[in-house]
């Protein structure tokens, strides 16, 4: 559980490198607290994507909104 | 409280307060007396404190104000009124060779607290003998501290710190300030001699003057304005010792300079200004300096030649745009 | 043999950090190639080679700051003879990080005829890396060169134009952080102190736009997928073509109207706004340009920009994204002559065919200089915008 959280963050570290992984928060919106864009939240999801071996549609993006999310997201997707 | 009063009522107030507050404060000169002085500025003061203390001398410029030498000498305060500076010239032994040697010709046992004061300036018909403008002269002797108050608060207070200081002080009371009028409050008193001060702050040019032609610069400022060029005043109040730092800071801010003297250009006071910021702006300037001084003549007893001859508002604001200007 | 110089990374930057060597003495470069690390104020950047060669020599060591057209390195070009066979005295390395750098004067052969220049300028002349001898002739008192003209040189040309940064503050970041503050306090002052802006918005149904993208985008893996301000960005590089005005510089009281259309993209990070060129954006079909858009956010990110892409844009795009407000009205970025801004896609009412509908829209804004275009031609190229998102499969 908490492996598979350092590894997303590693995943955020990288599309927001001015980012303190101490400070993200798991239930707070990452695009607001690390204030990354559209675009960088789409490099995120496709970093989540090939990490994973997920394919991820258009409509599953809202379920990635915060940290929590994100872990329990690839959880139910069964990795 | 407030209340109005003029130049010439301010160096009164500032009499009155001396003569009152220390009683080794005097007034000694021709005609300050009986008559209240040429310019009225003690007009009544004989009254209050008696001829001991109101002293009218004998038309001896060299013998009175050589008196005012030897009573600081001595312990008093004297404040000695030099009619105009023209008559100065008669007293200049006295000044240049006595008054300002003394301390360093006594290894510092002898100091010589004594205040000068003298009217100067033209504008006022009193042609080639009575109009001259030789603070510039003074300010060349080391020794001497040279003042000029230029606003009704320097009339009021210069006087009280210049006698508080225990070497010559020269004051330069230019004729064409007399009438002027401001409000100070009633407490006003005792102001630092130090210091120039900036009377407008301004960002394209510097208008670097002292005494006299202060209103002129100040009205000059204005008409630039509103010809959108924002000229600084800096009205340099002592001019000996120099506040360097208050110079250099204006050019350092505006890049471009117009000194108004009204001594005649050539040996001006003005040049020594520009001199100095050579020295030490030099690569702030942004353009070359402009001197607005006297025409090089005596000065002319007819009103519009006189008028000519003298720094203008004009002149002023041709210099400043002249310079300032980018075609 | 060429000096290797000290390069503008952009018009805002006045001297640089070597902050690693890549190549050293004896290695071959070709063009392209990767020589150097250079620190400005605002990211690092690789700095290539301009052409094939030897390097000669590397004349100014990691950990030193120089100001830009200063030689760092001598290369020696294919074909040209090593230098040790010419009695060339071996040039000065420079020392100490903070010893001032001569830049060397002008060789004039005899007496170079004498400048008329006022102190002032000849110091901010030195300041902004100006040669004053290219100025024409002075605005001064007797044609004199002054400041201003100085100042107005140095925006002219791509030579870089800086209000000098203050003394870097302890701690490297800040002084980063300070330093593109600086560039952007400098850029944008002289924007609004020289360039008449004027500025107009439109609302753009994007309905048909959005569900054309989502069709397109559900048949996709996630890497194939486009994001809609791509299709903006698409719109607004073919809406170009029709009022080209807009696209280009203004540089000594004239239009440069550019052929080719390089979209600056403005990024925010932490340390303020920066915003790099999308080359060719016209050329590029939405997958590149996808492509393109996602490669430079990350790499802006990252502080692995290119020069190129800091300099040369030649129209600026500002989409304050998904969550940001309704409208944004730019300021320009000089010498460019436009911005364009987009605010946030939000259903609006709008009537359509006579009905009150609620449809998916968005804010487009355009401010444009004055000086090169004009209201009508700015309408019209909002206008080229609305009608291209209209019909998004023909872009």
């Amino acid at each position: 559980m908490s492996e598979l959280k350092d590894t997303i963050v590693g995943l955020l570290l990288k599309i927001a490198p001015e980012a303190d992984a101490a400070e993200i928060k798991p239930n707070v919106d990452l695009r607001d607290q690390l204030d990354i864009d559209s675009m960088d939240h789409l490099n995120f999801v496709i970093a989540m994507a090939k990490q994973f071996g997920l394919e991820i549609p258009e409509k599953d993006y809202p379920r990635l909104t915060t940290l929590d999310d994100c872990v329990a997201y690839v959880q139910s997707r069964g990795t | 409280m407030s209340r109005t009063i003029s130049y010439r009522e301010a160096l009164r107030d500032a009499h009155f307060q001396a003569l009152s507050e220390d009683p080794r404060v005097f007034l000694v000169g021709e005609d300050v007396n009986c008559y209240g002085g040429t310019y009225a500025v003690s007009k009544g003061l004989a009254d209050h404190f008696g001829a001991d203390r109101v002293i009218d001398a004998p038309l001896s410029e060299s013998g009175f104000v050589g008196a005012g030498i030897g009573a600081a000498m001595g312990g008093l305060r004297p404040i000695v009124e030099v009619m105009t500076v023209n008559f100065s010239l008669l007293a200049l032994d006295q000044i240049v060779n006595a008054a300002a040697t003394l301390r360093h010709m006594s290894g510092g046992q002898i100091s010589v607290p004594l205040v000068i004061r003298m009217a100067m300036g033209a504008g006022r018909q009193l042609a080639a003998q009575h109009s001259h403008s030789l603070e510039g002269w003074y300010a060349h002797v080391p020794g001497l501290r040279v003042i000029a108050p230029a606003t009704v608060a320097d009339a009021r207070g210069m006087l009280l710190t210049a006698l508080a200081d225990p070497d010559p002080v020269i004051i330069f009371e230019h004729v064409g300030l007399l009438a002027l009028t401001d409000e100070l409050p009633e407490n006003a008193g005792a102001v630092e001699i130090d210091k120039a001060a900036v009377r407008r702050e301004g960002s394209d040019v510097s208008l670097i003057t002292w005494g006299g032609n202060l209103p002129k610069a100040l009205e000059a400022a204005k008409q630039l304005e509103a010809a959108s060029i924002s000229a600084e005043v800096l009205d340099l109040r002592t001019l000996r010792p120099l506040d360097d730092a208050a110079i250099v800071a204006t050019v350092s801010k505006t890049h471009r300079a117009v000194v108004i003297d009204e001594m005649w250009k050539t040996g001006s006071f003005a040049a020594e200004v520009c001199t100095r910021i050579v020295e030490q702006a030099f690569f702030e300037l942004d353009a070359p300096l402009r001197r607005v001084c006297s025409a090089e003549v005596p000065i002319p007893y007819a009103r519009h030649m006189e008028l000519a001859a003298l720094p203008s508002v004009a002149r002023i604001v041709q210099a400043a745009t002249e310079i300032t200007r980018h075609e | 043999m060429s000096d290797f110089n000290m390069p503008s990374l952009g018009a805002d930057m006045d001297e640089g950090e070597i902050l690693a060597w890549k190549v050293k003495p004896g290695d071959s470069v070709r063009k392209g190639d990767v020589l150097l690390e250079v620190d400005t104020s605002k990211a690092a950047f690789d700095v290539e080679a301009d052409h094939d060669g030897v390097v000669e020599e590397i004349l100014v060591e990691p950990g030193h700051k120089v100001p830009v057209g200063t030689p760092i390195a001598r290369i020696r070009q294919t074909g040209e003879a090593p230098a040790e066979s010419k009695p060339v005295p071996a040039p000065e390395k420079a020392k100490a990080p903070q010893a001032p750098v001569k830049v060397a004067a002008p060789k004039s052969a005899g007496q170079a005829p004498h400048l008329r220049i006022t102190p002032l300028a000849r110091v901010v002349a030195k300041d902004l890396g100006v040669d004053p001898a290219k100025i024409e002739r002075g605005s001064g008192i007797d044609g004199a060169i002054t400041r201003a003209d100085v100042e107005r040189a140095a925006a002219r040309h791509e030579e870089p134009h800086v209000v000098k940064a203050p003394p870097p503050p302890s701690g490297a970041d800040k002084s980063k952080r300070e330093g593109l503050r600086d560039a952007i306090a400098a850029a944008m002052s002289r924007s609004k102190r020289e360039i008449p802006h004027y500025y107009l918005s439109q609302t753009i149904d994007l309905d048909p736009a959005l569900n054309w993208l989502e069709k397109l985008n559900a048949g996709r893996p996630i890497t194939e997928r486009i994001l809609s301000p791509v299709l903006l960005l698409k719109a607004v590089a073919h809406a170009i073509w029709e009022v080209p005005e807009l696209n280009g510089y203004w540089i000594d009281g004239a239009l440069n109207q550019s052929e080719s259309v390089h979209l600056g993209v403005a990024i925010s990070l932490h340390s303020g706004v920066i915003a790099p060129a999308i080359h060719d954006a016209d050329d590029k079909s939405l997958e590149q340009l996808m492509a393109a858009l996602a490669d430079l956010v990350q790499r802006a990110r990252h502080g692995t920009l290119k020069p190129a892409e800091m300099t040369d844009s030649t129209i600026t795009v500002t989409n304050l994204g998904d969550r940001g407000p309704e409208a944004v009205y730019g300021v320009i970025y000089p010498p460019q002559v436009a911005l364009v801004g987009f605010g946030a896609i939000a259903p609006r009412a709008m009537v359509i065919d006579g009905q009150l509908v609620a449809r998916r829209s968005v804010i487009a804004t355009l401010s444009a200089d004055h000086r090169a275009s004009d209201g009508h031609r700015g309408g019209l190229f909002l206008r080229a915008i609305a009608r291209l998102l209209e019909h998004p499969e023909s872009l």
